[in-house]
């Protein structure tokens, strides 16, 4: 068990290594630099032009070798410095992705879960009902095949504009600003509501298919007919198939809950909610590398953490790995 | 006792019906150890399952069987629950894979029998001395399916369906997938069971007539659907009737020798496709003596006490 974990550990190490290493390189090959970006934004003669680009240039290291600034940005990381963002410069990079974070928290958290919870027990529900399965698995089908982003703004379109019940851009007014009160709140759920159905409907179709298409599977497997042969009730035999059905969704959802922090691109762009995605987009148009790595890296951690705590849990609740474990180490 | 009366069962298919068990009719004695041999697909399986789950693409389509006398409601799911674990049961021929592999054997054990309503603290206290008997440890019931080997799966879901003590086990080809030590082991552990009354009497299904030998009372041999012959073990091996049976006991090794790599194969032909199976004797084909009336299908005829046959040569007609 030990030395399961401990090689697993390692291999996360090396990996989280790579992928922040690949982070730190894949801005510095894009054309442009940060710097030449925010020149472009203000206007200034070019001898001041040339005084501020050395200055910036000597203020963010981009005047150092190329390998000295990768061990300068190890040095930093690891102290937790992120760097300052060039495109809201002078905000440290740490300062402006945890205002975004509690976006996507709050956005998908709710998003994942709810749906996940309702879409397994829904597809259990239809596995076995014909009728309900002839009518919501094919809407089930029609909502994972969608694309999001034409999800999204037909949501967007219907509720926000032909309804007009809820606002389609931003995470609160603009014409309040962030205090403790009911309105405030009341407010910040309103522009909450849309991204967040928009991702919960999509998701819901996807796991209440998974999760009806297992269960069916389940139901034919050696197990089930061998209790089928033994005569014992339907409900028993449901139930082992829901337990063994539900192991892959679980890992499913590890995974969704890892690119938490990833935020959902497609879904702060259509709605212009601040999260990281939304800031990802930002940070990519205006070649702030240290805004991109910061991104990249909290992406980087909530996949690698998500795939740990599978590991752990297919541990915990599916005996065959445990074996797979016993057998690797033997 | 158990009766079965003229049962057909067929499988539904998008195809048309597969006539996998036609007109069969045999008995089986109280205690009786019945072998079941034939070759691979002709319709062991169904025989097997039919007398305890008929269920989707198999349809009943005629006959009835009755176990101490009183018929079993073949074709009602729900009342047939009733009989199913209790009175009939089986170890099928995937017991590898029997088990919910995500649940310890014992808490399983004790979920299905609680399920059905079984005395499952006098069922359990029982289970204990029934690993004695197939000599597994106590400690399986604390372990996972997989933590187990091929053979201690066997033996363990041997136990598993005999803990209501049924009147009739159908035992599906259990020790084909073991080696030749263990074959001989599950085998005799079954006639332990019998002899302990763990179960009262015994199909046990095998391709491998040369298991049969030393375990079976009786033997029916089924041939593409059909019943061809049913004896005492002894008449079978010494004195078989019917062609095909006959084909098969000169094709076998000499008996006691090493058996297990010959199987029911040395027979020149093929087996015909059971979707579409030809009229009369199904064996008409392979069958060195077969004459015109073999056209017509040949009933199972009991031609001494407890010998039938499905023969045109052989019974009343002309022997
Ligand atoms: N689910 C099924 N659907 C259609 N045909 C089947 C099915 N199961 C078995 N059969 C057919 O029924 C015949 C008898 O099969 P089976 O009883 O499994 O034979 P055995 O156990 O003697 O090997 C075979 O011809 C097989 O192809
Ligand atoms: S009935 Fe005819 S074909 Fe069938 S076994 Fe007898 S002789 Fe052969
Ligand atoms: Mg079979």
């Amino acid at each position: 068990m030990r030395k399961y974990f401990g090689r697993k550990l390692l291999i996360y190490l090396l990996t989280f290594f790579l992928a922040v290493t690949i982070d730190w390189l894949i801005p510095r090959f894009m054309p442009g630099n940060p710097v030449a970006n925010m020149l472009a934004r203000v206007s200034v003669n070019s001898t001041a032009a040339s005084v501020m680009q050395e200055y910036y240039t000597h203020l963010f290291g981009l005047d150092l070798p190329l390998w000295q600034q990768y061990l300068n940005f190890w040095a930093n990381l690891l102290r937790g410095d992120l760097g300052i963002s060039a495109y809201l410069f002078p905000k440290p990079v740490t300062q402006v992705l945890m205002n975004a974070i509690p976006y996507d928290v709050a956005l998908l958290l709710p998003a994942i879960l709810l749906s996940w919870l309702a879409g397994n027990n829904f597809g259990a529900v239809a596995a076995r009902s014909k009728w309900l399965d002839n009518t919501v698995s094919p809407i089930g089908y029609i909502l994972t095949a969608t694309p999001y982003m034409w999800l999204g703004i037909l949501l967007a379109w219907f509720f926000g504009i032909i309804l007009d019940v809820f606002p389609i851009a931003g995470a609160y007014s603009f014409s309040l600003s962030p205090t403790l009160s009911w309105k405030f709140i009341g407010d910040v759920l309103l522009h909450w509501f849309l991204p967040f159905f928009s991702l919960f409907m999509v998701q819901f179709g996807g796991w209440a298919i998974g999760m009806r298409n297992m269960i069916i599977y389940e139901l034919e497997a050696d197990y089930s007919h061998y209790l089928e042969a033994l005569g014992a009730p339907r409900s028993l035999i449901r139930r082992y198939a829901f337990n063994n059905a539900v192991l892959p969704q679980l890992s499913g959802l590890a995974l969704q809950l890892g690119v938490i922090v990833a935020g959902a691109l497609v879904t702060e762009v259509v709605f212009s909610y601040p999260g990281i995605g939304y800031l990802l987009l930002a940070a990519i148009q205006n070649q702030d590398y240290f805004l991109i790595q910061g991104c990249f890296l909290f992406i980087i951690i909530g996949v690698l953490l998500a795939n740990f705590v599978i590991d752990i849990v297919y541990v915990l609740v599916d005996p065959r790995t445990r074996r797979g474990m016993t057998g690797e180490a033997a | 006792m158990l009766q079965v009366e003229n049962l057909t069962v067929y499988y539904q298919t998008l195809k048309g019906q597969v006539r996998a068990l036609e007109n069969a009719s045999f008995t089986l004695a109280d205690g009786e150890i019945m072998g079941l041999a034939g070759e691979s697909g002709c319709g062991k399986t169904t025989l097997g399952h039919s007398l305890i789950h008929l269920s989707p693409p198999m349809t009943h389509i005629g006959g009835r069987v009755l176990l101490n006398g009183q018929e079993l409601p073949l074709a009602d799911m729900q009342k047939m629950d009733a009989y199913r674990f209790n009175e009939i049961s089986i170890i099928p021929q995937y017991a590898m894979n029997a088990m919910n592999p995500i649940r310890k054997i014992g808490q399983m054990t004790e979920e299905l029998l609680r399920a059905k309503k079984a005395d499952v603290k006098t069922v359990m206290a029982a289970l204990k001395d029934r690993l004695e008997m197939v000599k597994l440890p106590q400690e399986v019931l604390g372990l996972y399916p997989i933590e187990l080997s091929g053979g201690m799966k066997q033996r363990m879901v041997m136990v598993l369906s005999t803990l209501l003590d049924p009147e009739l086990l159908i035992a599906d080809e259990i020790t084909s997938a073991l080696d030749v030590a263990s074959q001989k082991a599950v085998s005799e552990m079954l006639v332990e069971f019998r002899d302990q009354h763990c179960c009262n009497s015994v199909i046990f299904i095998t391709h491998d007539i040369s298991i049969l030998y030393q375990i079976a009372d009786s033997i029916l041999i089924m041939y593409a659907g059909q019943l061809a012959e049913k004896a005492s073990t002894e008449t079978i091996i010494h004195n078989p009737r019917h062609p095909y049976t006959r084909l098969l006991i000169s094709a076998l090794p000499e008996i006691g020798v090493r058996y297990s790599d010959k199987r029911l194969t040395g027979i020149p032909g093929k087996t015909p496709l059971l979707l579409n199976p030809p009229q009369g004797c199904r064996f008409r084909e392979r069958c060195p003596l077969a004459f015109e009336k073999c056209a017509e299908v040949p009933p199972f005829v009991e031609i001494e006490p407890g010998h039938s046959v499905a023969c045109w040569k052989e019974g009343s007609a002309d022997a």
